[in-house]
Order: structure tokens, then C-alpha cells, then sequence
């Protein structure tokens, strides 16, 4: 087995309780426990987070942008899902 | 673990809470924050789903194209906020499935308001204003709970309930600014909804069995009749702006609370809903099983292709 070509993980961080976790980059690792080490190591340096995720590259099924007119279309001709689609008078226009 | 010693263990979690931090997933908490977590996010998310059912009744028979994409994507949303608080819930240990099992079993509960039947076109328009009104309220102060997965899940839902309630409130206006018909269906939806939306905040601070503790782990940040109280004073004014009459011939501005007074819940009725006696409780859960067992095939299909796509990979 090729030890040059490690597996590709992708890394995500908390930078703080109560936030989602938000993909920071990627590194090579063996394995997980690896992968994990090596990302407190290069992305947590300077205290940047509070937990880290990481997931094999391979593991992550994407949608394309190229996709995105097929994908994502629909939403633009349904104006009726944002608030401001409905006009209400000044009076009760807080709610 | 730095301490094998629950005390300190829990004065840890405590004093988290206590400086707003959000408890993560893999964070240690005691077993009572944890079940009382289970219980409020599932049977937050059995109401979102169980709550889809008096709307869909009027998906067919909305009075325009407009109003039927509306209700439609309305009903959607309600769907999607099942997803995200079942998920929610499942990072405390509990899996969909017996999530599930306790709602159709009885065994959990879900918001008794919906089972209320949904017997004009203006109740979609209450529903819309007045019970959505309510969750907003609810969920607005549940931004702030103490749990991170469940405090993201409010988040997300609130940015997509701003426009369930206008939608609702519209269908009101149309309606009370119409025929004598119209104007009265709907007064009769705001009598009959009123009350409900009401008690969707629970019973009295007072009555209430898992306030206290709730409010010590800030997995609730204000009370329930704090909140009904908010819910009343700002839909007053637009009860008023309608031009229908109170539903509650008690409502009266309390110059001195700055507050507006009004009547005693019916809480006889509020248990027997909740205990199983409301008008629909029971086609409610029967609806629920039916749609559960008829998509069974759905899940038997996907489970198939899959096994017939791995096969052809390993050939
Ligand atoms: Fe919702
Ligand atoms: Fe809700
Ligand atoms: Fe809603």
C-alpha cells in the first residue's frame, strides 16, 4: 500500500458554543483519529474553536452548480414563501 | 472526563447554562435535562407534523390558484420544521423511530390544538395568525434555549414562519373587509380559535409540572403566561384593526399592568383535550398511521434500488 497517497478529509469548526459547525479546509490523514489531531494542529492554533468534525472528502455527495438551474429553479417563481410577498398596512405591518 | 463526580460534573453544566452557553450534543448533562430536552423538542416536532393535517384538509378546496400555492407551501414548511426538530432531538440519543412509535402509541403529546377541526376557509386564515402568532411567540423566546442543536433549529424556524402568519392575517383582512357572509365567517373563526391559540402556552405557571426546572436549565427562557400574556397584548390591536369584535368580552386595557386584562381558560377542556377527548384526536393519530404504513412501500422501493445498485457495483 502507497503511503504517499493519504486519504482526503474535509474539516469543519465550531468557534463557538451554540454556533453550527462551518467547514474551515481539508488536509491529508491515515485515518480519522488522525485527521482530527492533525486539523487541531493546523486549524486551531490560535484558540479558532471549540470542536472540531472531520469527514472523508470521498464521504461528501455535492450538488453542482451547474446543476443549480434544475436544482434550485422553482424557488425564484414562489414569491409567496417570504414575508414581504404580503403587504400589510402600516397598523399591523410589525407582525 | 476531568471528574468522575456528578455534583461537580453538574455544577459545571450549571454554570454553563447560568452564563448562556450553549450545551453541544457531546457535552455531558444530567439524565432529568436530557429526557425533559427529549420530551419538549419531540413533542415540538409531532405538533409541526400533526399540525400539517386541519391545513391540508383545505389544500383542495382553497378559494384561488394563489391561496392554494400559498396554503400549499405553508404546509411544506410545517413539514420541514418536523425534519429539523426530529433531528434535533435525535442528537440527544433518542432515534426517529421511537419518536414515532411514542406519538402513535399516545404515549407522546402534541400541540392539542390541532385537534380542532378546520371547518371554514376562515379558520386557515386564523390558523394562520393566531396559532402560527402563538408558535412564533413560543419560538421567538425558544431562540435562547439552553440546548445548541435546538436553539439552531428555532433559529431556522422563525426566519421561515415570518410569512405563515401574514399569509393568515391577509386571509382575515380579505375576510373582514368583505361581505356580511364573509365578515361573519370570519368573527366565527377568531371566537372559535381564540381560546385554543390561548392555551397553546400551557396551563398557569402555577400548574405547571416541568416549569421550575425548565426555567433553572433555561430550556424555557420566560414563562408560559408570561408569554401568553405577550401573544394577547400584541394581537389585540390587530383584532381591533379588523374590526371583528373581541372574542372575550373581558378583554379590557389595564391602565395600571400596562397590560390587557381578560378571561379565565377554560381548563376543564384543556385537559380533556389534551387526555385524548378533543374532536379529532382520534382521526388525527389514524391519519398518522395510515400515511406511515401506506409510504411503507415507498421505503421498501428505495431500500430495494439501493441493494440492486450496491450488487451491480460489486459485479
Ligand atoms: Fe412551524
Ligand atoms: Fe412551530
Ligand atoms: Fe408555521
Amino acid at each position: 500500500m502507497s503511503t504517499e497517497k493519504l486519504e482526503l478529509f474535509e474539516v469543519f469548526i465550531r468557534s463557538k458554543r451554540g454556533l453550527d459547525h462551518r467547514h474551515i479546509g481539508s488536509l491529508h490523514a491515515e485515518d480519522h483519529e488522525q485527521a482530527l489531531e492533525y486539523a487541531r494542529d493546523c486549524y486551531t492554533r490560535r484558540s479558532e474553536g471549540v470542536s472540531l468534525w472531520v469527514v472523508k472528502s470521498g464521504d461528501i455527495v455535492a450538488s453542482q452548480e451547474d446543476d443549480s438551474e434544475s436544482f434550485y429553479d422553482p424557488s425564484d417563481d414562489k414569491p409567496y414563501r417570504h414575508a414581504t410577498y404580503y403587504k400589510l398596512p402600516d397598523e399591523v405591518n410589525n407582525m | 472526563m476531568k471528574t468522575d463526580n456528578n455534583t461537580e460534573r453538574e455544577a459545571l453544566f450549571q454554570q454553563r447554562v447560568d452564563n448562556e452557553e450553549k450545551i453541544e450534543p457531546k457535552d455531558w448533562m444530567p439524565d432529568e435535562y436530557r429526557k425533559n430536552l427529549i420530551r419538549q423538542i419531540s413533542q415540538h416536532a409531532h405538533s409541526e407534523v400533526i399540525g400539517m393535517q386541519p391545513e391540508g384538509n383545505w389544500i383542495t378546496r382553497a378559494p384561488s390558484l394563489r391561496r392554494k400555492a400559498v396554503l400549499l407551501a405553508k404546509v411544506q414548511d410545517e413539514g420541514g420544521h418536523g425534519l429539523y426538530l426530529y433531528s434535533s432531538a435525535e442528537t440527544l440519543g433518542i432515534s426517529r423511530a421511537e419518536m414515532i412509535e411514542a406519538l402513535q402509541s399516545g404515549k407522546a403529546k402534541y400541540a392539542s390544538i390541532f385537534n380542532y377541526p378546520t371547518l371554514s376557509w376562515g379558520d386557515i386564515g386564523a390558523i394562520g395568525w393566531l396559532v402560527d402568532g402563538a408558535a412564533i411567540c413560543n419560538q421567538v423566546s425558544l431562540q435562547r434555549t439552553s440546548y445548541g442543536p435546538y436553539a439552531r433549529g428555532m433559529v431556522r424556524i422563525c426566519k421561515e414562519e415570518s410569512f405563515h402568519q401574514r399569509q393568515g392575517y391577509e386571509i382575515m383582512l380579505v375576510l373582514a373587509q368583505g361581505n356580511e357572509e364573509q365578515k361573519r365567517m370570519a368573527q366565527d373563526s377568531l371566537n372559535r380559535w381564540w381560546w385554543p391559540s390561548l392555551m397553546m402556552f400551557g396551563p398557569h405557571d402555577s400548574e405547571s409540572a416541568h416549569s421550575a426546572k425548565s426555567m433553572k436549565w433555561k430550556i424555557k427562557r420566560e414563562t408560559n403566561d408570561d408569554l401568553r400574556q405577550k401573544f394577547i397584548d400584541q394581537t389585540i390591536p390587530q383584532i381591533e384593526f379588523l374590526k371583528l369584535d373581541y372574542p372575550d368580552p373581558e378583554i379590557k386595557w389595564n391602565e395600571e399592568r400596562g397590560h390587557y386584562d381578560s378571561g379565565e381558560l377554560d381548563w376543564e377542556e384543556f385537559y380533556a383535550v389534551i387526555k385524548g377527548d378533543g374532536h379529532c384526536n382520534r382521526e388525527r393519530i389514524q391519519h398518522h398511521v395510515k400515511a406511515h404504513e401506506e409510504g411503507e412501500w415507498v421505503r421498501q422501493a428505495l431500500h430495494a434500488y439501493n441493494e440492486k445498485k450496491r450488487a451491480q457495483k460489486a459485479a
